[in-house]
C-alpha cells in the first residue's frame, strides 16, 4: 500500500479518504481484529481503574450476611462472596489495585533502571563492570523467588524501606484513592519495581552502548558538554522510545506479579480487593464447595487483562514489522510459481 | 569447546558468591530478632542469651556469613528456627516431589509446544495456524494459579473429583503406586506446562518460518523429498536450536511456577516449604532455599548454554 506517493495538491480533494487518520485506523482495525479486542481489554482495565467508585454498583467492602454466597443474579451480576460482598464491585475495584501497583512498579522500575543503565553504558569500564555484575547477580534469581525475597524483606512491618517510604516520601497515610492502607500497596509496587529495574538496566545499557558511538556525542563532547549534560540531552532522548516500549512490556508482567504474590499470601493484605488475593484463602475453600463465582470472576478479569496486553503487543509487532507475520515467505510445500 | 566450558565454570564462581552474599545480606537487614521468634513463650534473658549463642547470633556479621557459607559447602544448610529440623532433611523429603513435577512439566511443555509450533509454521494462514497461535496467546495469558484453581473447583463441582492429598507425608512414589502418582502430578504439571509450552510454541513457529526460507530447504524440495523428510529431518533440527535457549530461560519460570502450583495443589514440595518459611519468617530456611533456587537456575542455564554450543557447530566461542 503505497501511502507515501506524492499526490499533487489539487488531486487531494478528489480522494479525501486517503489521508484521513480515522479511516486508516479503521483499516488497521479490520486487519487486526484480535488487536482491537486486546485494546478493548486494556481500555476496560484503565476505565475500571479510573472510575471504580462511579461504575461499581456497591461498595467493595459492603458486608451483608443476609445475602452471602448468592449465585450471580440481576442484583449481583457476579454473585456475592462469603461475607455478602458484591463480587462485581470487588472485581472492578481490583482493576484499580492492579493498575496502581502496575503503574507505580513500572514507573519506579523504569526510572531507576534507566538511570543505572545510562550510567553503566555511558561510562563503561569500571562503572559498567560493577553495575553489570550486580545485575548478573540479581538476574541469577528466578523471578518469582526474587520477588518473594524482596517482598519478605521490605514488606516487613518495621522494615527500613517501609519506614522510609512512610516518612520521607509524600505518602498519603491511611486511605487514599479508596485503598485502605495505601502504604502496603506502595511497598509491594516498589518491590516489583526493583525487579523491573534490573531488567531495564540491562536493556537500556545495551542501547546506550550503541548510541554513544555516534558522531554527535563526540561533537557534543568537543563543544565542552559535561558528562551529565550529554547523558541528559543527547543519550536519554534517544533511549526514551525504547524505555516507553519497555514500560508497556513490563506493565502486564507487573500486574501478573502482583496477582501472583497476593495469591501466595504475601502481597496485598486481606480486605483490599486484589485479583490475586481473591483467588485464595476462604474464597478458594468456598469454590471447592460449589461457590465458584468469587474466584472465577477476579481470575477471569486478570486473564483478560493479560490477554489484552499480549494481543495488543502482537498486533503492534505485526504492524511495525510485517515480516514476522505468518503469511509471507514461509510455508511448506515445494515452492510454487507465483506464491 | 573445553576451554569454553572451563571459562564458563570459572565465571559461575564469582556470580554464586555474589548471589550468596546478596541473599545473606538481604535477609539479615530485616529487623527482628530470630532468638525472640524461636523461644516463643518461655523467654527469659538467660534463655534468649543461650539461644543467641546457639544460633551464632552473638558473632559479628561477617563471621555469621562465613559460617553459613562454610556450612553449605559441607552440605549443611542450617536448621529451621521452628522445630529445629535441618533444611537438608526437609529437602530430602521434598525434592523428589518438586523434581518430578518439574520433569513432567518440561515433558508436557515440549509435547504441547513443539508439534503445534511446527504445524503452524508449515501451514501459515490456515485454520491450524490460527488455532495454534490463538491458543498459545491464551495459555500465555491465563495465570497458572487461576487455571489450577479452576481445575480443582470445577473438578469437584462437575465430577466430584479432587486431586489426591497426602498432607505432611509428601507424596506416593512413582515406583510404589504409579497410577496414584500420575494422578497426583498430571494436573499440576499440565497447568504449569501450558504457559511454558506457549512460549516454546511461539518460538518454534517463528524459528521454523525462518529456517523454511533457507536455500538448503529449497534444495531439499527440488530433490523431490517428501514433505515429512524436509520438515522433520532438514528444517526442525536447525529450528530447534534457538528453542533450547528459551528452555533454559524458562527454567526460572519453572522454579517460580513450582512455588505457586505446589501451593495450589497442596503438593508438599520445596516451593511450599519456602512459602511456609516466608509466612513464618523462618529466615534461615528462606535464605538457604533462595540460594539453592538461584544455584539451580544458574547451573541449568550453564548446561543449556553448553548444550547450545554442542548442538550448533557454527557457534564458536573464542
Amino acid at each position: 500500500m503505497a501511502r507515501e506517493v506524492a499526490v499533487p495538491l489539487e488531486l487531494e480533494e478528489e480522494r479525501p479518504e486517503r489521508g484521513r487518520p480515522l479511516r486508516r485506523i479503521l483499516l488497521l482495525a479490520r486487519q487486526h481484529p484480535l488487536g482491537v479486542f486486546g485494546l478493548l481489554c486494556v481500555g476496560l482495565l484503565f476505565f475500571c481503574g479510573l472510575f471504580a467508585e462511579v461504575i461499581s454498583p456497591y461498595d467493595w467492602n459492603d458486608i451483608d450476611f443476609a445475602h452471602a454466597k448468592e449465585a450471580p443474579s440481576f442484583a449481583h451480576p457476579f454473585g456475592t462472596d462469603r461475607l455478602g460482598r458484591d463480587v462485581l464491585s470487588r472485581t472492578i475495584f481490583g482493576a484499580r489495585i492492579s493498575l496502581l501497583v502496575g503503574l507505580v512498579a513500572v514507573t519506579f522500575g523504569i526510572t531507576v533502571g534507566t538511570f543505572f543503565g545510562v550510567i553503566s553504558g555511558y561510562f563503561g569500564k569500571f562503572v559498567d563492570s560493577v553495575i553489570q555484575r550486580c545485575v548478573d547477580v540479581v538476574l541469577a534469581f528466578p523471578p518469582i523467588v526474587l520477588l518473594l525475597a524482596i517482598i519478605t524483606v521490605i514488606g516487613d512491618e518495621d522494615s527500613a524501606v517501609r519506614k522510609f517510604l512512610a516518612n520521607s516520601t509524600p505518602m498519603p497515610e491511611g486511605t487514599f484513592l479508596g485503598v485502605p492502607v495505601f502504604l502496603d500497596i506502595f511497598v509491594i509496587a516498589v518491590g516489583i519495581g526493583i525487579a523491573v529495574s534490573v531488567g531495564t538496566a540491562r536493556v537500556v545499557r545495551g542501547a546506550v552502548l550503541a548510541i554513544k558511538e555516534n558522531v554527535y556525542i563526540e561533537a557534543a563532547r568537543a563543544m565542552g558538554a559535561s558528562d551529565a549534560r550529554i547523558m541528559r540531552k543527547h543519550i536519554f532522548p534517544n533511549v526514551a522510545a525504547l524505555v516507553v516500549v519497555l514500560g508497556s512490556v513490563f506493565l502486564p508482567i507487573a500486574i501478573l506479579a502482583e496477582a501472583a504474590i497476593s495469591f501466595l499470601g504475601v502481597g496485598v493484605p486481606d480486605p483490599t480487593p486484589s485479583w490475586g488475593a481473591d483467588l485464595t484463602g476462604p474464597n478458594r475453600e468456598d469454590a471447592l464447595r460449589g461457590v465458584w463465582w468469587p474466584v472465577f470472576f477476579p481470575g477471569l478479569a486478570l486473564s483478560l487483562v493479560v490477554l489484552g496486553f499480549n494481543l495488543l503487543g502482537d498486533a503492534f509487532r505485526d504492524i511495525s514489522d510485517p515480516r514476522l507475520r505468518g503469511g509471507l515467505g514461509g510455508g511448506s510445500g515445494p515452492p510454487r510459481g507465483g506464491l | 569447546m573445553r576451554d569454553y566450558i572451563i571459562r564458563r565454570l570459572l565465571l559461575i564462581a564469582p556470580i554464586m558468591l555474589g548471589v550468596s552474599f546478596l541473599t545473606y545480606a538481604t535477609f539479615n537487614i530485616i529487623p527482628g530478632d530470630a532468638a525472640v521468634l524461636t523461644c516463643q513463650f518461655n523467654c527469659t534473658p538467660e534463655t534468649l542469651h543461650d539461644i543467641r549463642h546457639e544460633l551464632g547470633l552473638d558473632q559479628p556479621f561477617y563471621e555469621q556469613y562465613g559460617n553459613w557459607l562454610g556450612g553449605i559447602f559441607q552440605g549443611d544448610f542450617g536448621k529451621s528456627f521452628f522445630g529445629g529440623l535441618p533444611v537438608t532433611t526437609e529437602l530430602g523429603r521434598r525434592l523428589p516431589v518438586t523434581g518430578e513435577l518439574m520433569i513432567m512439566t518440561m515433558f508436557f511443555a515440549l509435547i504441547l509446544g513443539i508439534p503445534p509450533g511446527v504445524l503452524s509454521a508449515i501451514r501459515p494462514g490456515t485454520v491450524v495456524d490460527w488455532i495454534a497461535r490463538f491458543t498459545s496467546v491464551l495459555w500465555l495469558s491465563v495465570p497458572s494459579f487461576y487455571l489450577g484453581i479452576l481445575i480443582i473447583a470445577f473438578g469437584v463441582i462437575w465430577f466430584g473429583w479432587t486431586p489426591p492429598q497426602f498432607g505432611v507425608r509428601g507424596t506416593v512414589s512413582f515406583f510404589h503406586d504409579p497410577w496414584l502418582n500420575l494422578q497426583t502430578f498430571f494436573f499440576p504439571a499440565i497447568v504449569l506446562a501450558v504457559g511454558i509450552s506457549a512460549v516454546i510454541m511461539r518460538l518454534t513457529r517463528s524459528s521454523m518460518l525462518e529456517v523454511m526460507r533457507n536455500d538448503y530447504i529449497r534444495t531439499a524440495w527440488s530433490k523431490g523429498l517428501r514433505e515429512r523428510t524436509v520438515v522433520w529431518r532438514h528444517a526442525l533440527k536447525n529450528a530447534l536450536i534457538p528453542v533450547t535457549t528459551i528452555i533454559g530461560l524458562q527454567i526460572g519460570a519453572l522454579i517460580g511456577g513450582a512455588v505457586i502450583i505446589e501451593s495450589v495443589f497442596k503438593l508438599n514440595g520445596v516451593g511450599v516449604y519456602v512459602l511456609e518459611a516466608i509466612l513464618r519468617r523462618d529466615l534461615l530456611v528462606v535464605q538457604s532455599m533462595v540460594l539453592i533456587f538461584a544455584a539451580t537456575y544458574v547451573l541449568a542455564n550453564l548446561l543449556v548454554d553448553l548444550g547450545y554450543a554442542w548442538l550448533d557447530p557454527r557457534i564458536r566461542y573464542g
